[in-house]
C-alpha cells in the first residue's frame, strides 16, 4: 500500500473493525450504498450487509440508538455528516451516553465520529471544531488524530474502548495527509507525542492544527529558534505529564488551537500548566485560537480566521520577545 | 377521522376481553397496582416528613395503564419506563426495596444515590434508567432492538411510555420516525393526561387527536381508555403480541388524568374539578377492583388481605432502607468512565496529575 490518505485510513480502521468484531455496525445519513458524504464508508455496506446503514436526519435519534444498541453489548460507529451536526444530537451524546456508566454500572462502548474543522468555502455550519465542547463533559473521550497514522490507529483504539468516544477527524486532513503504510503499534490514546524536538518554545497543539505549528517551527529555524512541538492527540484524558515535561526542558508555552478560546482546549492547557508548573515557565503562556465569530464562508476570511503557519510563527517571535 | 395505511384500532371492548385479558394476568396487574400505590403513598409520606431529597413523582390514577404494558413483557425484553411508571416497572421486575432505596439515596441501592427517584434502572437487564430529557428513550430502546435483530434474535419486544407533552420533543418524533423506517417491534405507550406539569393540552398541541400521529410515522395505533384496566391489558396486550410477531411500531394513546400534582411539590391546583369530575377523574384502582369483583375474579377479602400484606412490606422494606448507609464521598471513586484498569482511569480524570 502507498498514498494512503487520511481519509482511507479512517475507512480501513473502520473495514477492519467490521472485519474483526461482528458487534461493530455503522450508523449515519447516506454512509450505505453511497459511501457517504465523504466516502468515508465507500463499498463497505456492500463488504458488511447490513451493518452499514442509512440513518434518517435525526442525529438524536441516531444516538441514541447507538446508546440503546451499545447496552445490548454491540459496538456502534455514528458518523455525523459534519461534527457542526452533532448538536442535534447533544442530548443523548452529554446527557445520556455521557453519564450511563457513572449512573448504572453499565458501560455506554460507541464512537461517534465528527468530520471537524473549516475547509475553504466551509462557512459557519460546516466548518465548527467542537472537541472542547464534548471534553468538558466528564465520562466521553474526545480524539482529535493529526496524522494517517494516528487517525487509523485511535479508531481502532476508539472502537475497543468500554466508553463512548468523540472522533474528531478533521475534514482538512482528509486528502492533504499521506502515509506509506499503516501501523501496528502506537502510543496508547491519552498520551500525547513530541511531534518535534525542540528546546526554546513549546508549542501544543491537535488535530490539523499540529501542521500548522510544524511548519511555522520550520520557518523559525531561519531565525535560529529551536521549536518543540507537542500534540496531544486526545483532548480527553489530557496529557498534562507530557506538556509539563515539555514545558519543563522550554521555559515557554504557546497553545494553538483552531476552535475559539473561550473555555477551550488551549485555556485548560494554559491552567494546567500555569497551576501545575508556574515554576517552569519563564514567559506568560500564550495561546493563538479562531477569531470570535463564527467561521466565515470566504477563503480568504477564513484563511485569517484559523490560526495558520504563518500567525503561529508570528505567536511564537512575539513570545520569544517576551 | 379516518386515517390510511397506518390503521388505528379503537377501543370499547369492554365486556369483551380480549387476548392479554386473564383472569391470572388481570389478578397480577390488580395486585400489582396496589403495590405501586400504597409504595407511592409511603413516598409520600417520606417526602413530606423530610425523608426524600429531591422530588418525588407518582403515577396515582395511571396505575392500569402503567402495568398493562409491564405485564405483557417478559425477560429479554426492553423497557424505558418514565415519571408515571412504578406499577409498571415492578411488573418488569423492580421491587420496592430498591424503589424506597433510590428515592432515599442508599448506597446499597441500584443507582448507589448517583441518580434517584424515577431516574433508575438496571440497563444490563433491559430496564432502562431514564434521563429526564423527554422523548430521549424511543430511540434508546430502538438501538437495543436493532442489536438484537443483527444478532438475529427474534421474539423480544421494547416498550417506552411516555405523557403527551413529550410528545412534542424533536426527540420523540425523531425516535417514532426511526422506529416506523426500521419497522422495529417496539410499543409506545402514551398517557394523555391532559396536562404536562401546568400546561394544558391546547398549548401542548394542534391536532385534534394524539393518536393521527400514528399515521405520520407509519406505525400502527391504537386506543385505550386509560383508567380501565381491562381495556388497557386488551389494547396493549394486542399491541405487544403485534410487535413480537412482528407487524412493527405500535402506538397506543390513552386518555386519563393524574391523580395527584406533577410531582408532591405541587397541588395541581390548575387541573378543573369538572374533568376531575368527568369519567377521566375515576380512580382506575376503584374501577378495576369493582369490575373484577363483578366477574368474579377478586373477592373482598383478598383485596384486604393483599392491602396488609403490601403495607406490612412497604414499612419494613422502609424502615430497613431508612437505616442504611448514605453514600460515601470519600469511599467514592469519582470516575465517570468505564472498565479501563484504575490507573488508566486516575490518568482520564486527572490527566496524570493528582
Ligand atoms: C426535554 C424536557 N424539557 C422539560 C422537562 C421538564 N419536565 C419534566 S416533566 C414535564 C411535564 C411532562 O408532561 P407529560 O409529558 O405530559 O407527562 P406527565 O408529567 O403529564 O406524566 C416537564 C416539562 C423535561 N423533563 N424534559
Ligand atoms: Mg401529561
Amino acid at each position: 500500500m502507498s498514498n494512503i490518505t487520511y481519509l482511507e485510513a479512517i475507512r480501513l480502521a473502520q473495514q477492519r473493525v467490521l472485519h474483526e468484531d461482528p458487534r461493530v455496525f455503522i450508523y449515519g445519513q447516506d454512509i450505505g450504498v453511497f459511501g457517504g458524504a465523504f466516502k468515508a464508508t465507500k463499498n463497505l455496506a456492500k463488504e458488511f450487509p447490513g451493518r452499514v446503514l442509512d440513518a434518517p436526519i435525526s442525529e438524536d435519534a441516531m444516538v441514541g440508538l447507538a446508546i440503546g444498541a451499545a447496552v445490548e453489548g454491540m459496538r456502534p460507529i455514528i458518523e455525523m455528516q459534519f461534527a457542526d451536526f452533532s448538536t442535534c444530537g447533544f442530548n443523548q451524546i452529554v446527557n445520556q451516553a455521557a453519564t450511563l456508566h457513572y449512573r448504572t454500572g453499565t458501560s455506554c462502548p460507541l464512537v461517534i465520529r465528527l468530520p471537524s474543522g473549516g475547509t475553504p468555502g466551509g462557512g459557519p455550519f460546516h466548518s465548527q471544531s467542537m472537541e472542547a465542547i464534548y471534553a468538558h463533559y466528564p465520562g466521553l473521550i474526545v480524539m482529535t488524530p493529526a496524522t494517517v497514522e494516528d487517525a487509523y490507529t485511535m479508531l481502532l483504539e476508539a472502537v475497543a474502548i468500554d466508553d463512548p468516544v468523540i472522533f474528531c477527524e478533521h475534514k482538512f486532513l482528509y486528502y492533504h495527509l499521506k502515509a506509506d503504510r499503516l501501523p501496528e503499534t502506537v502510543l496508547p490514546f491519552g498520551k500525547a507525542r513530541i511531534a518535534r524536538q525542540g528546546r526554546d518554545v513549546t508549542v501544543v497543539a491537535y488535530s490539523a492544527m499540529v501542521h500548522e505549528a510544524l511548519a511555522a517551527a520550520e520557518e523559525l529555524t531561519h531565525d535560529g529558534y529551536d521549536i518543540e512541538v507537542v500534540d496531544l492527540r486526545t483532548v480527553r484524558p489530557i496529557d498534562t505529564d507530557t506538556i509539563l515535561a515539555s514545558v519543563a526542558r522550554t521555559g515557554r508555552l504557546l497553545v494553538v488551537g483552531e476552535a475559539w478560546p473561550w473555555g477551550g482546549v488551549a485555556a485548560e492547557v494554559i491552567s494546567r500548566v500555569a497551576t501545575e508548573g508556574f515554576g517552569l515557565l519563564d514567559a506568560p503562556p500564550q495561546r493563538l485560537n479562531a477569531k470570535e465569530t463564527p467561521v466565515p464562508y470566504h477563503p480568504a476570511l477564513w484563511g485569517t480566521h484559523r490560526p495558520t503557519a504563518s500567525s503561529v510563527a508570528n505567536s511564537l517571535r512575539q513570545l520569544l520577545e517576551l | 377521522m379516518t386515517l390510511g395505511k397506518a390503521s388505528v384500532s379503537g377501543s370499547k371492548r369492554v365486556g369483551k376481553p380480549s387476548q392479554g385479558v386473564t383472569r391470572e394476568n388481570a389478578r397480577r396487574a390488580y395486585r400489582l397496582m396496589l403495590e405501586a400505590r400504597v409504595l407511592e403513598e409511603k413516598l409520600a409520606v417520606l417526602y413530606r416528613s423530610g425523608k426524600i431529597v429531591g422530588g418525588v413523582f407518582l403515577g396515582r390514577g395511571q396505575e392500569a395503564l402503567s402495568v398493562s404494558l409491564g405485564v405483557h413483557l417478559r425477560k429479554g425484553d426492553i423497557y424505558a419506563p418514565l415519571i408515571r411508571d412504578q406499577a409498571g416497572r415492578m411488573a418488569f421486575g423492580d421491587t420496592i426495596l430498591d424503589t424506597l432505596r433510590t428515592y432515599l439515596g442508599s448506597s446499597l441501592g441500584s443507582m448507589r444515590g448517583r441518580d434517584g427517584n424515577i431516574h433508575r434502572g438496571r440497563p444490563a437487564e433491559g430496564y432502562h434508567a431514564m434521563i429526564s430529557h423527554l422523548g430521549a428513550m424511543v430511540s434508546t430502546v430502538c438501538g437495543g432492538l436493532m442489536a438484537k435483530r443483527m444478532r438475529g434474535e427474534t421474539g423480544a419486544v421494547g416498550a417506552t411510555c411516555i405523557g403527551e407533552g413529550g410528545t412534542s420533543t424533536g426527540s420523540f418524533h425523531e425516535g417514532m420516525n426511526l422506529a416506523g423506517v426500521e419497522k422495529l417491534p417496539i410499543v409506545v405507550v402514551v398517557a394523555n393526561n391532559q396536562f404536562s406539569y401546568s400546561t394544558p393540552n391546547e398549548r401542548q398541541f394542534a391536532c385534534a387527536d394524539l393518536l393521527s400521529r400514528a399515521e405520520g410515522y407509519g406505525v400502527m395505533g391504537r386506543r385505550a381508555v386509560g383508567n380501565d384496566l381491562i381495556d388497557c391489558l386488551g389494547v396493549i396486550g394486542e399491541a405487544v403480541s403485534s410487535a413480537r410477531s412482528g407487524e412493527g411500531p405500535q402506538l397506543v394513546v390513552a386518555d386519563l388524568l393524574r391523580l395527584v400534582g406533577h410531582g408532591e411539590h405541587d397541588d395541581a391546583s390548575y387541573i378543573p374539578e369538572f374533568l376531575k369530575m368527568s369519567p377521566l377523574g375515576e380512580d382506575c384502582l376503584d374501577l378495576a377492583r369493582t369490575k373484577m369483583l363483578e366477574i368474579g375474579w377478586l373477592s373482598d377479602d383478598e383485596v384486604t388481605d393483599w392491602q396488609k400484606i403490601i403495607e406490612k412490606e412497604v414499612e419494613e422494606n422502609a424502615s430497613k432502607v431508612l437505616r442504611e448507609p448514605a453514600p460515601d464521598p470519600s469511599e467514592e471513586d469519582w470516575n465517570a468512565f468505564s472498565s479501563l484498569d484504575p490507573q488508566q482511569k486516575q490518568h482520564l480524570q486527572t490527566g496524570g496529575r493528582q
